[in-house]
C-alpha cells in the first residue's frame, strides 16, 4: 500500500461535528422534530441507606397537570418485576443480590430507585415525584469495609457475614515459600472509593412505533447489544423488535457498561404503553448516588524475599467494598488478584479474597477496574523491600522482572475472561531503563540536594504495571463498498470518546485502498451489527481493531475476484491504489477499473437506477451459461467478519514522578511526570497519547483528591461537583514525557494492545512512593499505605510519626 | 395548577427566538429543548463544570444558573455560533481540531465559548494565561494537555487569520 495510514497521527473525523455543536448525545435525540410530543422521566430514591418499605403513597401524584405516569413495584409485573439480571455469574459468587427496576419492600442504599415518574417535561416530573409519600422502617447501616466484615448487622438478611463471595487462587507453596525465606514483611493497604464521573451521565430515549411494533431505544451506554438483550428479556419482545442505537457518549470509563440500569428498562415500558417517546437524562446528584463507583479494598500481604530482593512468597489477603448488589459479579476482584502481579514473577503466589455487601452504591468496574488496587499493593511492597534491604527501588523491581526471552509467560492463575494469565509478548527491563532515561532516576540525588538547600522536599517514585486488554468473547465488523465507492463501517461496540471513527477508518482505508475521506464508521448501532459484547477492559482496537481489518479482508478479496474477472487478469497481479483497480506496477496502462464499478457488477441487476449501474443489469453482464449469483457466492460487495482470540493481550508500563512537598503545609505539588507505554502497534499515536494524558490525571485525582465520603449512616456527604473534587487543570501535571516501547501482539492480525485504561493504573503507587521518598530525609520511616492522600491527611502522617519517633 | 408562562424573545447567534416559558425554566434548558441547540452540554447544573458556558453579550456565563427569563435583553453566543459563516471552524474550533482538544467532546463547548472569550481579553496568552483561562471548566476525558496547546494554537490562528471569529466580534463591540 502506498500511503499507509496505520501509525499515523491522523486528525479525528468526529471531531467536526463536536465542534459545531453537532454531536448527538442521548438528551440531544429527537430534540426539535418530535420534542414538542417527547415526555420526561424522574425517579424518586431513597434517601436512607436501609429501610424496609411499609407503604408508598401515590395519590395526589396524578392529580398534578402533566403528569402521565407513576410507577412503584406493584405497578410492575412479570420479568419487569423480577431482580435485575446478574450478569456475570460465578461460581465462588454463592450470595450474589441484584436490585428491582423498583425497590420492593426493602432499600439498601441512598439512591435506589423507589418509583418512576413520567410527565411533560423533567420540571413537572419532579414536582410529581416531591408528592410521593413513604413510609420506612430504618434498618441499621452497614457502611465501610469494617462494618461489613464485623457483621454486626446485615445488608441482606440471607447473606451471612455480609460475604457475597470468597475466592482463593494459588500457585506454588505461598505460605511455605514465605516462612523459608531469608527475609519477611507484612504490610496492611488501603484504597479509597472513587467513581468513574463522566461529564455526561447516563440517559435513555425511547420510542415505540405501533405501526411497525418495534421499540428503538437510544442509551448512554457502553454495550448496546447489552441492554437489548435486557431490553427484549424484561419487556418480553422478540429481539428482533428492539433496535438499540448507542448516540454519542460524553464518556463512560466504565460505570455505563453496567446494564441495564433501572431507567433502562422503565423509560422504553412508559414509552410502549403511552405510545408517547420518553426521556430520562441523569442529573449529577443521581448519577453520584445511583450509579456506580469502584476502588475500595483493604489488604493484607506477607511477603518473604531473598537479599536481592528477590520474591520468593507472596500471600495476599483483600476485602472489596462491592456496594449493596453485585450485578457485575466478580470482575473487580478478580482483576486486582490476578493483574497485583504486574511484570513480575514471584517464586509462588496465594491470593484470597472476600467480596463484601455494605449499604452504598454498588460498584462496578472504573477504568483500571481494580489494576490500580493490585499495582498500589505490589508497588508498595517492592518499594518496602527495597527500603528493608537498603536497596534502590528499580533495582529490587528489576530482580523480579519477567525476562523478554520467557514469553508467552504463564502465571499460573485465571484471569478475569475465564481464561489463563498468560502474558504474549513485552520488554520489562527496556521499559525501565527507558523510564530511568526519561525521569532522570539517576540524576535525582543531585536534584535532591539542590532542592534541600533552598529548604525544599522532593521525592521521586516510580510504578509498573501490566494490563490484561482485548479481552473476548469475540468483536464482529461489516465492511459495505457502496456503488458510490464509498465504503460504510459498521462494528458493534461503542464509543465514548477513544476516535473509533478515525482509527478504523485508518485499518479500512490501508486494507482497500481507499481515501480515508471515503471510509464512514458507525459503531454501537444494533441495526448494523447485531453481534458484539461492548467496550470495556481497553478492549476496541484489539477487539474491533482486528474484526474490522478482518472484515476489511474479506470485501478486497471479493474486490479482486471481480476485477480479476473483468480485467481478465489474475487477482495476484492486481492492487488497488485510490479507489481503483489496476495490474501491479502498471498503473494507467489502461487495464483498470475503479471501485464503483466493481461495486457495480457485484450485484446483479434486473432494474438500473442511474448510468452506471446500467452495466450490471441482465442483458449487459454475466455468463448465461451460469447462475448470475455462484452458488458460494452473495450479491454486493460487503466483507464480514468476527474476531476471537484465545486470551488477553497484555499492555504494560511503567510511570515516574517527581513530587515536592511543602514542609510546613504538606501540600503536594508534581514537579515531573513520566510515562513508558507499551501497547504494541499504535494504529494513531496522537490518539493513544491522548489516553494516556487523560488516564493520568483521572489517576492524579484519584491519587490526591478523589474520594467517596460516607458518613457512617450511609450518606453520601460529597454528592457533586462542588465537593468531589475532580481535577480542573490547575492539578494536573503541566507536562507528561510520553515514551513508547512497541512490542507487538503475535496475538492479533494488527499486532495491537489495548492502551484505554493504563494511564489511571499505576497512579497511586506511583504518588504514595514519590510521597515517602519526599518524606524520607524530615521523616524517616513515614510510610505511606493508604490513598487518596490530600495534603492535610499528609500533615497528620507527620504528626503521628514525630509523636511515635520520640 | 399549571404553571404561568412567560413570552420571552431570546437572542442567539443573531437570530431572534419566541418562547413561552415558565420562570423556572434555566437558560440551559430552554437553548437545547425549546431551541433545539443541543450543542451546549450540561454536566452538572450546578455551575461547577462549566460545560453549559454561554457568552452573554460576550462574556462567558453558565447558562445551567440563569433562567431564561432572564436572558431577555441580552445577545447570546452558543457554540453554534462560533463556527462561520460560510461553514468554516472558526480559530478555537479549529485549534482543537489540530490539537486533539477533546475525546467525547461533552465539555467541548463550554471550553469553546470560555476560551473565546478568554482570547478576546488576551490575545496573547502564555501558557500560563492559557491554564488559567481554562481554570474552571472540567474536562474528565483529556487531562487538559491538549486544552491548555489548543488555547496557545488558537491564539495563533487568530492572530494569523485577522479576522475574528464571530464570538469575539461580538465581545469587542
Ligand atoms: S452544567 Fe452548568 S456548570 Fe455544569
Ligand atoms: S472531552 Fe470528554 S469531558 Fe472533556
Amino acid at each position: 500500500m502506498s500511503t499507509r495510514l496505520f501509525g499515523e497521527s491522523v486528525q479525528r473525523v468526529e471531531d467536526q461535528r463536536f465542534l459545531r455543536g453537532e454531536g448527538r448525545y442521548v438528551d440531544d435525540v429527537l430534540v426539535g422534530t418530535t420534542g414538542r410530543d417527547m415526555l420526561h422521566a424522574a425517579v424518586l430514591r431513597s434517601p436512607h441507606a436501609h429501610a424496609r418499605i411499609v407503604d408508598i403513597d401515590v395519590s395526589g401524584v396524578l392529580d398534578l397537570d402533566g403528569v402521565h405516569l407513576v410507577w412503584t413495584h406493584d405497578d410492575l409485573d412479570g420479568p419487569m418485576a423480577e431482580p435485575l439480571p446478574l450478569l456475570i455469574p460465578h461460581p465462588s459468587l454463592t450470595h450474589g443480590r441484584t436490585q428491582y427496576a423498583l425497590a420492593k419492600d426493602e432499600v439498601n442504599y441512598v439512591g435506589e430507585a423507589i418509583a418512576f415518574v413520567v410527565a411533560d417535561d423533567r420540571y413537572v416530573a419532579e414536582d410529581a415525584v416531591g408528592r410521593i409519600r413513604v413510609q420506612y422502617e430504618f434498618l441499621p447501616p452497614v457502611v465501610g469495609i469494617a462494618a461489613a466484615r464485623a457483621a454486626e448487622h446485615l445488608v441482606h438478611d440471607d447473606v451471612p457475614g455480609n460475604v457475597g463471595a470468597r475466592l482463593e487462587q494459588e500457585n506454588g507453596d505461598a505460605r511455605a515459600a514465605i516462612a523459608a525465606a531469608p527475609h519477611t514483611l507484612s504490610l496492611d493497604l488501603t484504597v479509597e472509593r472513587s467513581a468513574s464521573t463522566p461529564l455526561e451521565g447516563r440517559g435513555t430515549v425511547a420510542r415505540w412505533d405501533p405501526d411497525i411494533g418495534r421499540l428503538t431505544v437510544w442509551t448512554s451506554t457502553q454495550t448496546s447489544t447489552g441492554v437489548r438483550a435486557a431490553l427484549a428479556a424484561k419487556l418480553g419482545l422478540d429481539l428482533g423488535r428492539v433496535d438499540v442505537v448507542t448516540p454519542d457518549v460524553g464518556g463512560g470509563f466504565g460505570v455505563k457498561i453496567n446494564h441495564p440500569w433501572p431507567e433502562e428498562l422503565l423509560v422504553p415500558a412508559a414509552a410502549r404503553l403511552l405510545g408517547r417517546v420518553v426521556k430520562f437524562t441523569e442529573d449529577r446528584r443521581e448519577h453520584f448516588i445511583s450509579s456506580a463507583h469502584e476502588r475500595g479494598q483493604v489488604h493484607h500481604v506477607e511477603v518473604g524475599f531473598d537479599d536481592e530482593g528477590r520474591v520468593l512468597g507472596l500471600n495476599v489477603e483483600f476485602w472489596h467494598d462491592h456496594g449493596a448488589y453485585t450485578p457485575y459479579g466478580l470482575i473487580t476482584p478478580i482483576v486486582t488478584s490476578t493483574q497485583l502481579l504486574g511484570p513480575y514473577k514471584p517464586g509462588a503466589y496465594r491470593v484470597v479474597f472476600e467480596s463484601l455487601y455494605t449499604n452504598t452504591v454498588m460498584v462496578t468496574p472504573y477504568r483500571g477496574a481494580g489494576r490500580p488496587q493490585g499495582c498500589f499493593v505490589m508497588e508498595r511492597t517492592m518499594d518496602a523491600i527495597a527500603a528493608a534491604l537498603g536497596k534502590d527501588r528499580t533495582e529490587v523491581r528489576a530482580v523480579n522482572f519477567i525476562q523478554p526471552d520467557e514469553f508467552p509467560y504463564d502465571q499460573g492463575l485465571i484471569f478475569q475472561d475465564g481464561r489463563e494469565l498468560e502474558y504474549d509478548s513485552g520488554d520489562y527491563p527496556a521499559s525501565l531503563q527507558r523510564l530511568k532515561d526519561l525521569v532522570g532516576w539517576d540524576d535525582f540525588p543531585k536534584l535532591r540536594e539542590e532542592m534541600a538547600r533552598e529548604g525544599r522536599t522532593v521525592g521521586i517514585g516510580l510504578a509498573c504495571y501490566v494490563e490484561g486488554t482485548g479481552v473476548g468473547p469475540y468483536e464482529g465488523a461489516h465492511v459495505h463498498i457502496e456503488t458510490s465507492g464509498k465504503v460504510k463501517v459498521a462494528t458493534g461496540l461503542t464509543t465514548q470518546g477513544q476516535g473509533h471513527a478515525t482509527v478504523f477508518a485508518q485499518v479500512v482505508a490501508d486494507v482497500l485502498g481507499v481515501p480515508f475521506e471515503d471510509v464512514d464508521v458507525v459503531t454501537g448501532d444494533t441495526r448494523r451489527m447485531p453481534y458484539a459484547v461492548g467496550t470495556f477492559a481497553s478492549r476496541s482496537a484489539v477487539m474491533s481493531g482486528s474484526a474490522v481489518h478482518l472484515a476489511a479482508l474479506r470485501a478486497r478479496e471479493k474486490v479482486l475476484r471481480i476485477a480479476a474477472d473483468a480485467l481478465e487478469a489474475s487477482e495476484e497481479d492486481l492492487e488497488i491504489v485510490d479507489g481503483v483497480v489496476s495490474v501491479k506496477g502498471a498503473p494507467g496502462s489502461g487495464a483498470s477499473i475503479d471501485l464503483r464499478t466493481v461495486a457495480v457488477l457485484s450485484n446483479p441487476l434486473r432494474y438500473a437506477f442511474d448510468e452506471a449501474s446500467q452495466a450490471a443489469t441482465q442483458f449487459s453482464v454475466g455468463d448465461p451459461g451460469k447462475p448470475p449469483v455462484a452458488e458460494d457466492d452473495e450479491p454486493g460487495l460487503e466483507g464480514r467478519d468476527f474476531y476471537s482470540p484465545q486470551r488477553s493481550t497484555y499492555a504494560s508500563g511503567m510511570h515516574a514522578v517527581i513530587v515536592e512537598t511543602d514542609p510546613e503545609t504538606a501540600e503536594i505539588k508534581i514537579l515531573k511526570y513520566a510515562v513508558v507505554h507499551d501497547c504494541g502497534r499504535l494504529i494513531n499515536p496522537m490518539i493513544v497519547e491522548g489516553q494516556i494524558q487523560g488516564g493520568v490525571a483521572q489517576g492524579v485525582g484519584g491519587a490526591l483528591y478523589e474520594r467517596m465520603a460516607y458518613d457512617e449512616s450511609g450518606q453520601l456527604l460529597n454528592a457533586s461537583f462542588m465537593d468531589f473534587l475532580m481535577p480542573y487543570v490547575t492539578e494536573v501535571p503541566e507536562r507528561i514525557d510520553i515514551d513508547h516501547l512497541e512490542t507487538p501482539s503475535p496475538l492479533n492480525p494488527l499486532g495491537v494492545k489495548g492502551a484505554g485504561e493504563a494511564g489511571v493504573i499505576p497512579s497511586a503507587a506511583v504518588f504514595a512512593s514519590a510521597i515517602e521518598d519526599a518524606e524520607g530525609p524530615s521523616h524517616p520511616g513515614l510510610v505511606i499505605t493508604a490513598m487518596p492522600i490530600s495534603p492535610s491527611e499528609l500533615f497528620h502522617l507527620r504528626q503521628v510519626h514525630t509523636e511515635e519517633s520520640r | 395548577m399549571s404553571e404561568e408562562l412567560y413570552d420571552v424573545r431570546l437572542t442567539v447567534n443573531g437570530v431572534a427566538h419566541d418562547v413561552r416559558v415558565p420562570a423556572r425554566r434555566l437558560l440551559s434548558d430552554a437553548l437545547r429543548h425549546d431551541l433545539g441547540l443541543t450543542g451546549t452540554h450540561v454536566g452538572c447544573e450546578h455551575g461547577v463544570c462549566g460545560a453549559c458556558t454561554v457568552l452573554v453579550d460576550g462574556r462567558p456565563a453558565r447558562s445551567c444558573l440563569m433562567f431564561a427569563v432572564s436572558a431577555v435583553d441580552s445577545s447570546i453566543t452558543t457554540v453554534e455560533g462560533l463556527t462561520r459563516d460560510d461553514g468554516t471552524l472558526g480559530p478555537v474550533q479549529q485549534a482543537f481540531a489540530e490539537c486533539h482538544g477533546l475525546q467525547c467532546g461533552f465539555c467541548t463547548p463550554g471550553f469553546l465559548t470560555t476560551i473565546t472569550a478568554g482570547l478576546a481579553d488576551h490575545p496573547s496568552p502564555t501558557e500560563d494565561d492559557a491554564r488559567e483561562m481554562v481554570a474552571g471548566n472540567l474536562c474528565r476525558c483529556t487531562g487538559y494537555t491538549n486544552i491548555v496547546k489548543s488555547v496557545l494554537r488558537a491564539a495563533a490562528l487568530r492572530d494569523g487569520r485577522r479576522t475574528p471569529s464571530p464570538g469575539t466580534e461580538e465581545s469587542e463591540t
